[in-house]
């Protein structure tokens, strides 16, 4: 089932035109990777899919991301309502300046949720959701910036699902941290995907043929090849595609 | 001369210029303990002037410095950090911002007898406030402006973009994001800034002695009343020739309030530090 459908996206930052007639379906409780090199235009593109390039100065976007048949980019989308529904988490491990707790309560605040009991619930949820739960039962009221880069990456993660999205984007999500946290977030990942749908960029093409169910090659702001992950990394129907992901490009 | 010998001389020197920054501030700060001291008493803290200053104590001034830099720091910081937030949070760098900044950096620039004659001409006269702790207030309040404007800016625009788009991702509003992550994040820098024009405030003689600065020695009741201040009061002590030792112990009082005003900064600032 296709939960979000791109069709002739294209943007630019500025003049530079960093995506290019981009058709693509992301499927619903599925991971879809986007692979390719640096400055292929896959990070701007998962910042697409819920308008965070609305932040960044001379941006300007043509064609449709639409989410459940629904344009997100229609003037009568309420941005801040996508975003909910939307998640992302971030390259670089960002949890806030405050306490483990209250990072994770931080989106349920913001849209409403009053009751401590409540509060507390769902962050113990969340953070179980985030296999957290374990590590930091017993210090939810130290600052989050004292754990460590694989745990405040999964923080990050519980604090997205805390708000209940039905997409979660991962922009990179290991790139800062060691084997085994990224491990972690990779099992953890596989987990989610019975509940969410999940896209990820990586520039690790192993941990793409790992987790994801499809897979995007991007270069130069073109998306080269879409399918699914298994046929890419086996029988691509690309020559571009089958350079990159056998090391012989990238 | 070699050059391992060169190094060592131009180490000396440079040493020499920090010792010597130190050294100025020691001077005059112990200057100012020494021969003011003695002036220093409860009466001196507590009780009005008497004969011109010569006699009894300087509260009327003391009351004076603190509403006249308080309505000032009251007035400036919520146009400097308003006008701050504006630039960094909702707009694109464009000309009108850049003429901002600058305007901000020319303001910063303009001598304080200027703001001292604008407030004369335009405040008291033009719009009628009359020589009153309005008056006053305002005119420090101009002059601060750009302090608390330009601090606040530079403390907001620390705050890492990566928070800011953890917040907005997770469906906050510009609104919450900077009530619950930008204002947290940058409060610590805006209060320094805010304290920096509040010394200033107090400290400054030029802006007040046209608007504001009287040497009756009476306590004001009402914002549209002149008053004492302790900067006027000790230029008074001293152009007149009235007590040099009331005029030290003036000083005294003046650069004792100020020191905790940096005071202040230094333990935020520490504070700060160790958060991240």
């Amino acid at each position: 089932m296709v939960k979000m459908e791109l069709s002739g996206v294209n943007l630019w930052y500025g003049d530079f035109h960093a995506l290019k007639d981009i058709d693509m379906k992301i499927y619903k409780n599925k991971v879809t990777a986007f692979i390719g090199p640096s400055g292929c235009g896959k990070s701007t593109l998962i910042r697409c899919l819920n308008r965070m390039n609305d932040l960044i100065d001379h941006v300007r976007i043509e064609g449709s991301i639409s989410m459940d048949g629904k344009n997100i980019y229609d003037k009568d989308v309420d941005v801040v309502t996508l975003r909910k529904n939307v998640g992302m988490v971030f390259q670089k491990p960002n949890p806030f300046p405050i306490n483990i707790h209250d990072n994770v309560a931080y989106g349920p605040r913001l849209h409403g949720v009053k009751d401590k009991k409540r509060l507390d619930e769902i962050v113990e949820e969340n953070l179980r959701g985030a296999a957290l739960w374990g590590e930091v039962h017993d210090i939810l009221d130290r600052n989050a910036m004292s754990l460590s880069g694989g745990q405040q990456q999964r923080l990050c993660i519980a604090r997205t699902l805390a708000v209940n999205p039905e997409v979660i984007l991962f922009d990179e999500p290991c790139s800062a941290l060691d084997p085994l946290s990224t491990g972690k977030i990779e099992d953890l990942i596989t987990q989610l995907k019975k509940d969410y749908t999940i896209v990820i960029v990586t520039h690790n093409m192993q941990q793409a043929a790992r987790i994801s169910d499809y897979t995007g090659y991007f270069y130069l702001g073109r998306l080269i090849e879409f399918n699914k992950t298994k046929k890419i990394f086996t029988n691509p129907d690309n020559k571009e595609t089958e350079n990159y992901i056998t090391g012989k490009f990238g | 001369m070699d050059r391992h010998h060169k190094d060592r001389l131009m180490k000396g020197v440079l040493w020499g210029a920090a010792l010597l920054t130190i050294a100025v501030l020691v001077l005059i700060v112990g200057f100012i303990v020494v021969k003011g001291a003695p002036a220093i008493s409860w009466e001196f803290l507590t009780e009005k002037p008497l004969r011109s200053g010569r006699l009894g104590g300087i509260w009327p001034a003391i009351l004076g410095t603190i509403y006249l830099a308080g309505l000032a720091v009251l007035v400036a910081t919520p146009i400097g950090v308003g006008g701050a937030l504006f630039l960094t949070e909702f707009t694109k760098e464009t000309k009108f911002t850049k003429l901002v900044r600058f305007g901000a950096d020319t303001l910063n620039g303009v001598p304080s007898i200027i703001f001292g004659l604008f407030g004369f001409a335009f405040l008291v006269f033009y719009m009628g406030f009359g020589i009153s702790i309005l008056s006053g207030g305002l005119t420090l309040a101009f002059m601060i402006l750009p302090t608390v404007f330009r601090t606040s800016e530079e403390a907001i625009r620390a705050v890492p973009r990566w928070d800011k788009e953890g917040s907005y991702a997770l469906g906050a509003t510009k609104l919450q994001t900077i009530w619950r992550v930008v204002l947290p994040q940058s409060i610590s820098g805006i209060v320094t800034g805010i304290i920096l024009g509040l010394g200033r405030a107090a400290g400054e003689t030029a802006p007040i002695i046209f608007t504001a600065a009287i040497l009756n020695p009476i306590i004001p009741s009402s914002i549209m009343h002149p008053t004492m201040a302790l900067p006027a009061h000790l230029y008074t002590l001293t152009s007149e020739g009235i007590s040099m030792e009331n005029a030290f112990g003036t000083a005294l009082v003046l650069i004792a309030m100020v020191l905790a005003f940096n005071f202040a900064i230094s333990i935020l600032r520490k504070k700060k530090a160790i958060r991240r």
